[in-house]
């Protein structure tokens, strides 16, 4: 795994109002959100964000709907532009890029996958696939030869004639999806991108996007709403709150060590043992813990070992990596791990109740 | 005396007014009056208070003009300014005046046999429905089995002109609108002015500033009357595109230029055709209107119906162009579904 920063964001703020500048101030003075929109009249859309995103992993922008993140990924194409902030790709600032170099980063960097398809209805399959390289300026039949690899890669071949409408939901995004690769882009933004799918399809197309990662290693930025999807794909998890970074790190980290009520609650929900995986809960080896039982894979979850065991809790495993022994998981230890810490008193759900 | 005398008396206004000697021209009543050998006397109870207008302001103060004054004022502001207006719009408005000569002649110099066949064709073509085909054939086999082609083609021709010159004219209008909100607040009040105004009014300062024998006098009513539809309709189809792919093709990096031609004028396409119906349906209205500027055509024959109280040319021909209306109207509806049938269901 590579360890270098592809896209970063540095001290990003979004406000949105007549006179942003002048609440700016008053945001980085430390107003609050609910203050600035009563008493300056403007609302806070993104504070003080910083991320710094890794060449070839996938960082999943999550939180719920009004925390900023549709906002957050349109600003890694200056589809808005920050009220202040850097946003840095390859160590380039993209606000200082004129009109035409950023037309050109958005053709040949970076590309993007939307919630609700945005296929152009009167064009085929085959045509929207190609997109970006048309608009680029390439000759119809070298966009098309592109276009049909992709449009085969995420299984459309076939369907190349066929205009959007014709299609179902998941099979436009997957146009969405090959619409994208064809643009041979670094950087991939995804909006939601699986969130208009009913929940198997869902699975598959996350199922797709992590299949063609192991291959392509681009740099995704992946915004969702929905937990269980931003652990399964996420390298790299940030969780927004009103427009604010709470905790951003390994999945497996945040969900083990929730730093805040109000992640504590979201991850109370979660089916710990699928998401959960040996190398979080596995002791490293020692003398005093002997393995029991087999072996289990270093990256396994805890839902593999749990049936591999048979409900056993006496049982304790040794844990493989590559062919050799990192350490030993005693299934005390991972009946352990399945149960989160209580929601907090002061998390959201409980404000709702007592509502 | 007048009724409002005392005001301006108390008013001080008097020396203002100018002695009461009656100048100008004189209101019928006052001739009435004085042919009678009297003079006209207002009543003065409150019950018949006349209204201050200004002719009545006029009666007891000769410095306040009249209505008359006014209305004669419009028309010398217009007469000052018709040569210099003349000098621009003749030269410029010149080529309608070839193009509708040009292609009445040609319409009528074909062949019938030849118009017809081209028209069934164009349409067929156009529309890719066997029903609009055969409507067209059977509407113009029997407009020429009663005698009334010549008129029908010439009506057809100055409707081709006109609505070719609006779509022409009229959808990069709606296109800047589109893209501009402060001029699409300055044009909406002038395309509301110009859908209201009655018919006839239009022809009032045309025939001042262009010689009635000249076709760019109706061309110039027909398409300030028919272009209002697709401008608006333009304007509206843009801005009804889905933001969504609007936002997917900036994020691709489109130029402006690539946006409106690939993305907003294509999925605007079937709003700009419904406007591009409205504008053939009201060039149809309004030729008939201009048949009395000497427009060519089926108007002429219901000008001489009403004129010489020919009810049977008259009926005659008013059947005709309602076979025409429907005619246009399914074929540019035909051909709207097609151009909606190929974007989504």
């Amino acid at each position: 795994m590579t360890t270098n920063v592809k896209v970063s964001i540095k001290n990003l703020y979004k406000i949105f109002g007549p006179e942003p500048q002048a609440a700016l101030a008053h945001a980085k003075n430390g107003v609050d959100k609910p203050s600035l929109l009563e008493e300056h009249g403007h609302v806070l859309g993104l504070k003080d964000i910083n991320i710094d995103m890794q060449d070839g992993e996938i960082t999943v922008i999550m939180g719920l709907s009004g925390s900023g993140k549709s906002t957050l990924i349109r600003h890694f194409n200056r589809l808005i532009e920050p009220t202040d902030g850097q946003i840095l790709i390859d160590g380039k600032d993209v606000m200082q890029l004129s009109d035409e170099e950023l037309r050109k980063m958005r053709q040949a960097d970076m590309s993007m996958v939307f919630q609700k398809f945005a296929l152009l209805p009167h064009k085929t399959v085959l045509e929207n696939a190609g997109l970006a390289l048309r608009v680029r300026g390439f000759q119809a039949d070298d966009a098309d030869t592109e276009a049909r690899k992709w449009l085969d890669r995420v299984s459309l071949s076939g369907f190349e004639e066929h205009y959007p409408h014709q299609l179902s939901g998941g099979m436009q995004q997957r146009v969405g999806i090959a619409r994208a690769l064809t643009s041979n882009s670094a950087v991939m933004l995804m909006d939601e991108a699986f969130s208009a799918l009913d929940p198997l399809i869902r699975n598959d197309m996350q199922d797709l996007l992590l299949e063609l990662q192991k291959e392509l290693h681009k740099t995704i930025i992946f915004i969702s709403h929905d937990l269980d999807e931003a652990l399964k794909l996420a390298d790299h998890l940030v969780i927004l709150k009103d427009g604010e970074v709470v905790q951003q790190g390994e999945p497996q980290e945040i969900l083990l060590n929730p730093s805040d009520p109000y992640i504590e609650d979201f991850v109370s929900d979660i089916n710990r043992a699928r998401v959960l995986r040996v190398r979080s809960v596995m002791q490293p080896l020692s003398d005093t813990i002997t393995p029991t039982a087999g072996a289990v894979d270093y990256n396994d979850t805890l839902e593999d070992v749990i049936s591999h065991s048979d409900g056993d809790t006496t049982k304790i495993y040794q844990v493989i990596r590559n062919g050799e022994a990192v350490g030993t998981i005693c299934m005390k230890d991972l009946v352990r791990a399945l149960v989160p810490r209580a929601p907090s008193t002061e998390g959201i759900r409980n404000q709702i109740n007592a509502a | 005396m007048a009724f409002y005398d005392s005001l301006f008396d108390s008013l001080g206004l008097r020396d203002w007014c100018g002695a009461d000697d009656k100048g100008g021209p004189m209101t019928m009543a006052e001739l009435l009056a004085r042919s009678k050998g009297t003079t006209v006397t207002e009543e003065t109870s409150a019950w018949n208070l006349p209204f201050p207008s200004l002719d009545n302001l006029h009666a007891a103060c000769e410095a306040v003009p009249r209505t008359r004054d006014m209305t004669s004022g419009v028309e010398q502001f217009f007469l000052d300014i018709k040569s210099g207006l003349q000098f621009v719009l003749d030269p410029l408005t010149q080529p309608l005046s070839w193009l509708l000569d040009g292609s009445i002649w040609l319409f009528i110099a074909m062949p019938w046999w030849l118009l017809i066949g081209l028209t069934l064709v164009a349409v067929q073509w156009i529309t890719r429905s066997k029903g609009s085909t055969l409507l067209v054939a059977i509407t113009w086999l029997f407009l020429a089995f009663i005698d009334h082609y010549d008129y029908a083609v010439q009506t057809m021709a100055i409707i081709f002109v006109c609505t070719g010159l609006s779509v022409l004219i009229g959808v990069p209008i709606g296109i800047a609108m589109s893209k501009n909100d402060r001029l699409q607040k300055a044009i909406i009040p002038i395309l509301d002015m110009l859908q209201t105004l009655p018919s006839f009014v239009y022809l009032i300062p045309l025939i001042f500033l262009f010689s009635v024998t000249e076709s760019k006098l109706y061309g110039i009513a027909i398409i300030l009357y028919a272009i209002v539809p697709v401008i608006r309709l333009t304007d509206l189809g843009i801005r009804l595109v889905d933001q969504d792919i609007i936002e997917a093709a900036n994020a691709f990096g489109m130029t402006a230029r690539q946006k409106l031609l690939s993305v907003e004028l294509p999925l605007a396409l079937p709003n700009i055709m419904a406007g591009v119906n409205q504008t053939i349906m009201m060039s149809l209205a309004m030729v008939v209107i201009a048949s009395l500027v000497s427009a060519p055509g089926l108007g002429v024959l219901v000008l001489r119906g009403i004129n010489n109280l020919e009810l049977g040319v008259g009926l005659v021909s008013g059947f005709c162009i309602v076979i025409l209306a429907i005619l246009l109207d399914r074929v540019s509806k035909a051909t709207l579904a097609r151009v909606d049938v190929s974007q989504d269901s």
